[in-house]
């Protein structure tokens, strides 16, 4: 088992400043788990000379000082970083509520996503509310938690034309992946909803409202606690 | 304390260290000065460290009061700077008097301009750095681009002026190129013969909707081999990804952390100062060097960059 986990792990070389650890080539817990370990492990005990860590759903990218490393002799010091992962003891997932008000100008995409599936509106946001979805890791924008297990039934392909601007605290889904726009950016996700919760902070020592490895579900509310919160 | 005052803003400035590193787990990308070796060489003519804070100007430059004076120097393209009207040099410290007035203009050469100013620009950091990142408003001044009215401090002199210029053979080593040397990227083994033979033979003219976060490109697009799918995975600056329409989009300073597109290749280290000086309609085409020589081409530039006759008096 231990064997075969450290066989599935793979080095690839990014750029002449970076290279890419790849937990296999599935969104798994167990990917998720090996990357969690791996960014605790290098966040205990880094190694001098490397600049920064970009995590995914089954691959970390590590980003160095290309004048004091080449990648092979960084990749035989990460594999015995990685041959330490079993061992590695990962604190308990936080649980995160978030308030999202769905639907009218909060969720433009609520009714087309309800339409591709047959579904009622209110279906859609009962079964978005129902689960609990792990953050697989933050990337793409500050604070952007990529939260996985959508259900089944939701599972919806992104917008053909990518919106311009996607207010922030905009809450989307897009394949089997659901989220939070943090700031507004352009994006192509369906829009459900919206949260009146701030995701990105940079006023507050805890910068990110989400940590990978949280686990989070959606709360619906109504526009008058939508209002009422956003004033709080 | 001495301060700048902006009488007009340009067509985007923003406050620009050497950006912020080690915040990828949060989603939050570097950004800092799009052409680093400009920024460098800027504060090492003022007499600062080589990271201090500075103004990067788009296209179009600023004008600047300062009230109480200031050594600065200009570098990056040559914008046409004027002081009180007479015509001033880049790439040379100047000893600006109280109640001079800096005037930059169009560009004459490529996309940015630097600012440094002894004392460097004074800013609350985030997270540990001056940068502006404009996408999510932070750090920098009230995280935007500058506008009229808005008031800069400078931290205090440093040494006594110098009229320090860069040596003509480190200029000319370090001026930015058009043919960008590149290394394969993640994915390139996802395309075909036949595409890798397009993008390294092609021109590519670099798109008006460009920015810091990347540059887009317009020219033959590029097939790739139907199969492997893209999970999203951590992305590297200067990263040559392919997208839908097959045209390519360089990932750059303030760029996504993450991505979902496959990479034909990655612009090396040693020309990623270049990208920060390329306009909108520039044509621009890929060299495949291998890892060898682009370390040791870093390595060269950095050396260069270190050494003792890069200033001169």
């Amino acid at each position: 088992m231990l064997k075969s986990a450290a066989d599935a792990t793979r080095f690839q070389r990014a750029s002449d400043q970076s290279l890419l650890i790849y937990f296999g080539h599935q969104i798994t817990l167990e990917a998720h788990d090996r990357v969690r370990k791996l960014l605790s492990l290098l966040e205990m005990e880094p190694i001098a000379g490397v600049r920064n860590l970009h995590p995914a759903y089954c691959s970390v990218l590590v980003k160095f000082d290309a004048m004091r490393w080449q990648h092979n002799q960084l990749e035989k010091i990460l594999q015995t970083y990685i041959e330490r992962l079993e061992s590695v003891v990962l604190p308990a997932a936080r649980e995160v509520e978030i308030p999202v008000c769905y639907g009218g100008e909060y969720g433009p995409d609520l009714d087309d996503v309800s339409a591709i599936h047959g579904m009622r509106p209110e279906q859609v946001i009962a079964l978005h509310s129902s689960s609990t979805y792990p953050v697989y890791f933050l990337g793409f924008v500050p604070g952007f938690a990529y939260l996985g297990g959508l259900p089944e039934a939701l599972v919806t392909p992104r917008l053909a034309t990518p919106r311009r601007i996607v207010p922030a605290g905009s809450v989307g889904i897009a394949g089997n992946q659901t989220g939070v726009y943090p700031v507004a950016t352009p994006g192509g996700w369906r829009l459900l909803g919206r949260t009146p919760v701030s995701i990105f902070r940079p006023d507050r020592n805890e910068l990110s409202l989400l940590s990978i490895g949280d686990r989070v579900w959606f709360t619906p509310i109504s526009p008058e606690q939508f209002a009422a919160l956003e004033r709080a | 304390m001495s301060e700048i005052q902006v009488h007009a803003r340009g067509l985007l400035t923003t406050v620009q260290d050497l950006g912020r590193e080690g915040f990828g787990p949060l989603g939050v990308s570097p950004s800092g000065a799009a052409d680093p070796i400009s920024l460098r060489l800027g504060n090492r003519l003022v007499g600062n460290p080589q990271g201090a804070a500075a103004l990067e100007m788009t296209l179009l430059g600023g004008t600047f009061l300062f009230p109480q004076g200031a050594v600065i120097a200009l570098t990056g393209s040559d914008f046409g700077a004027t002081l009180e009207g007479m015509p001033l040099d880049p790439w040379i410290a100047v000893d600006i008097r109280p109640g001079q007035t800096l005037r930059l203009g169009s560009t004459r050469s490529g996309a940015r301009c630097y600012l440094c100013v002894q004392g460097g620009i004074i800013v609350k950091p985030f997270l540990g750095s001056a940068s502006t990142h404009l996408l999510s408003g932070l750090g920098g001044y009230e995280g935007r681009a500058l506008r009229k009215g808005d008031v800069l401090h400078i931290g205090p002199e440093i040494a006594p002026f110098r009229k320090t210029t860069v040596a003509a053979r480190a200029s000319e080593q370090l001026s930015p190129r058009k043919v960008f040397r590149v290394t394969p990227g993640p994915q390139s083994d996802w395309f075909p013969e036949s595409s890798l033979r397009t993008f390294y033979a092609g021109t590519y003219r670099v798109a008006e909707d460009s920015n810091r976060m990347g540059l887009r490109l317009e020219g033959q697009p590029i097939a790739r081999e139907s199969g492997g799918e893209m999970i999203t995975e951590g992305v590297s600056i200067g990263a040559v990804q392919i997208t839908a329409g097959g045209l390519p989009i360089i990932l750059f300073v303030e760029q996504q952390t993450t991505g979902g597109y496959a990479k034909i290749a990655n612009v090396i280290s040693a020309d990623l100062h270049s990208l920060g000086q390329l306009r909108p309609r520039d044509e621009i085409r890929f060299e495949q060097v291998d890892w060898e020589t682009a370390r040791t081409l870093l390595c060269e530039q950095e050396k260069l960059l270190a050494s003792e006759d890069l200033l001169s008096q």
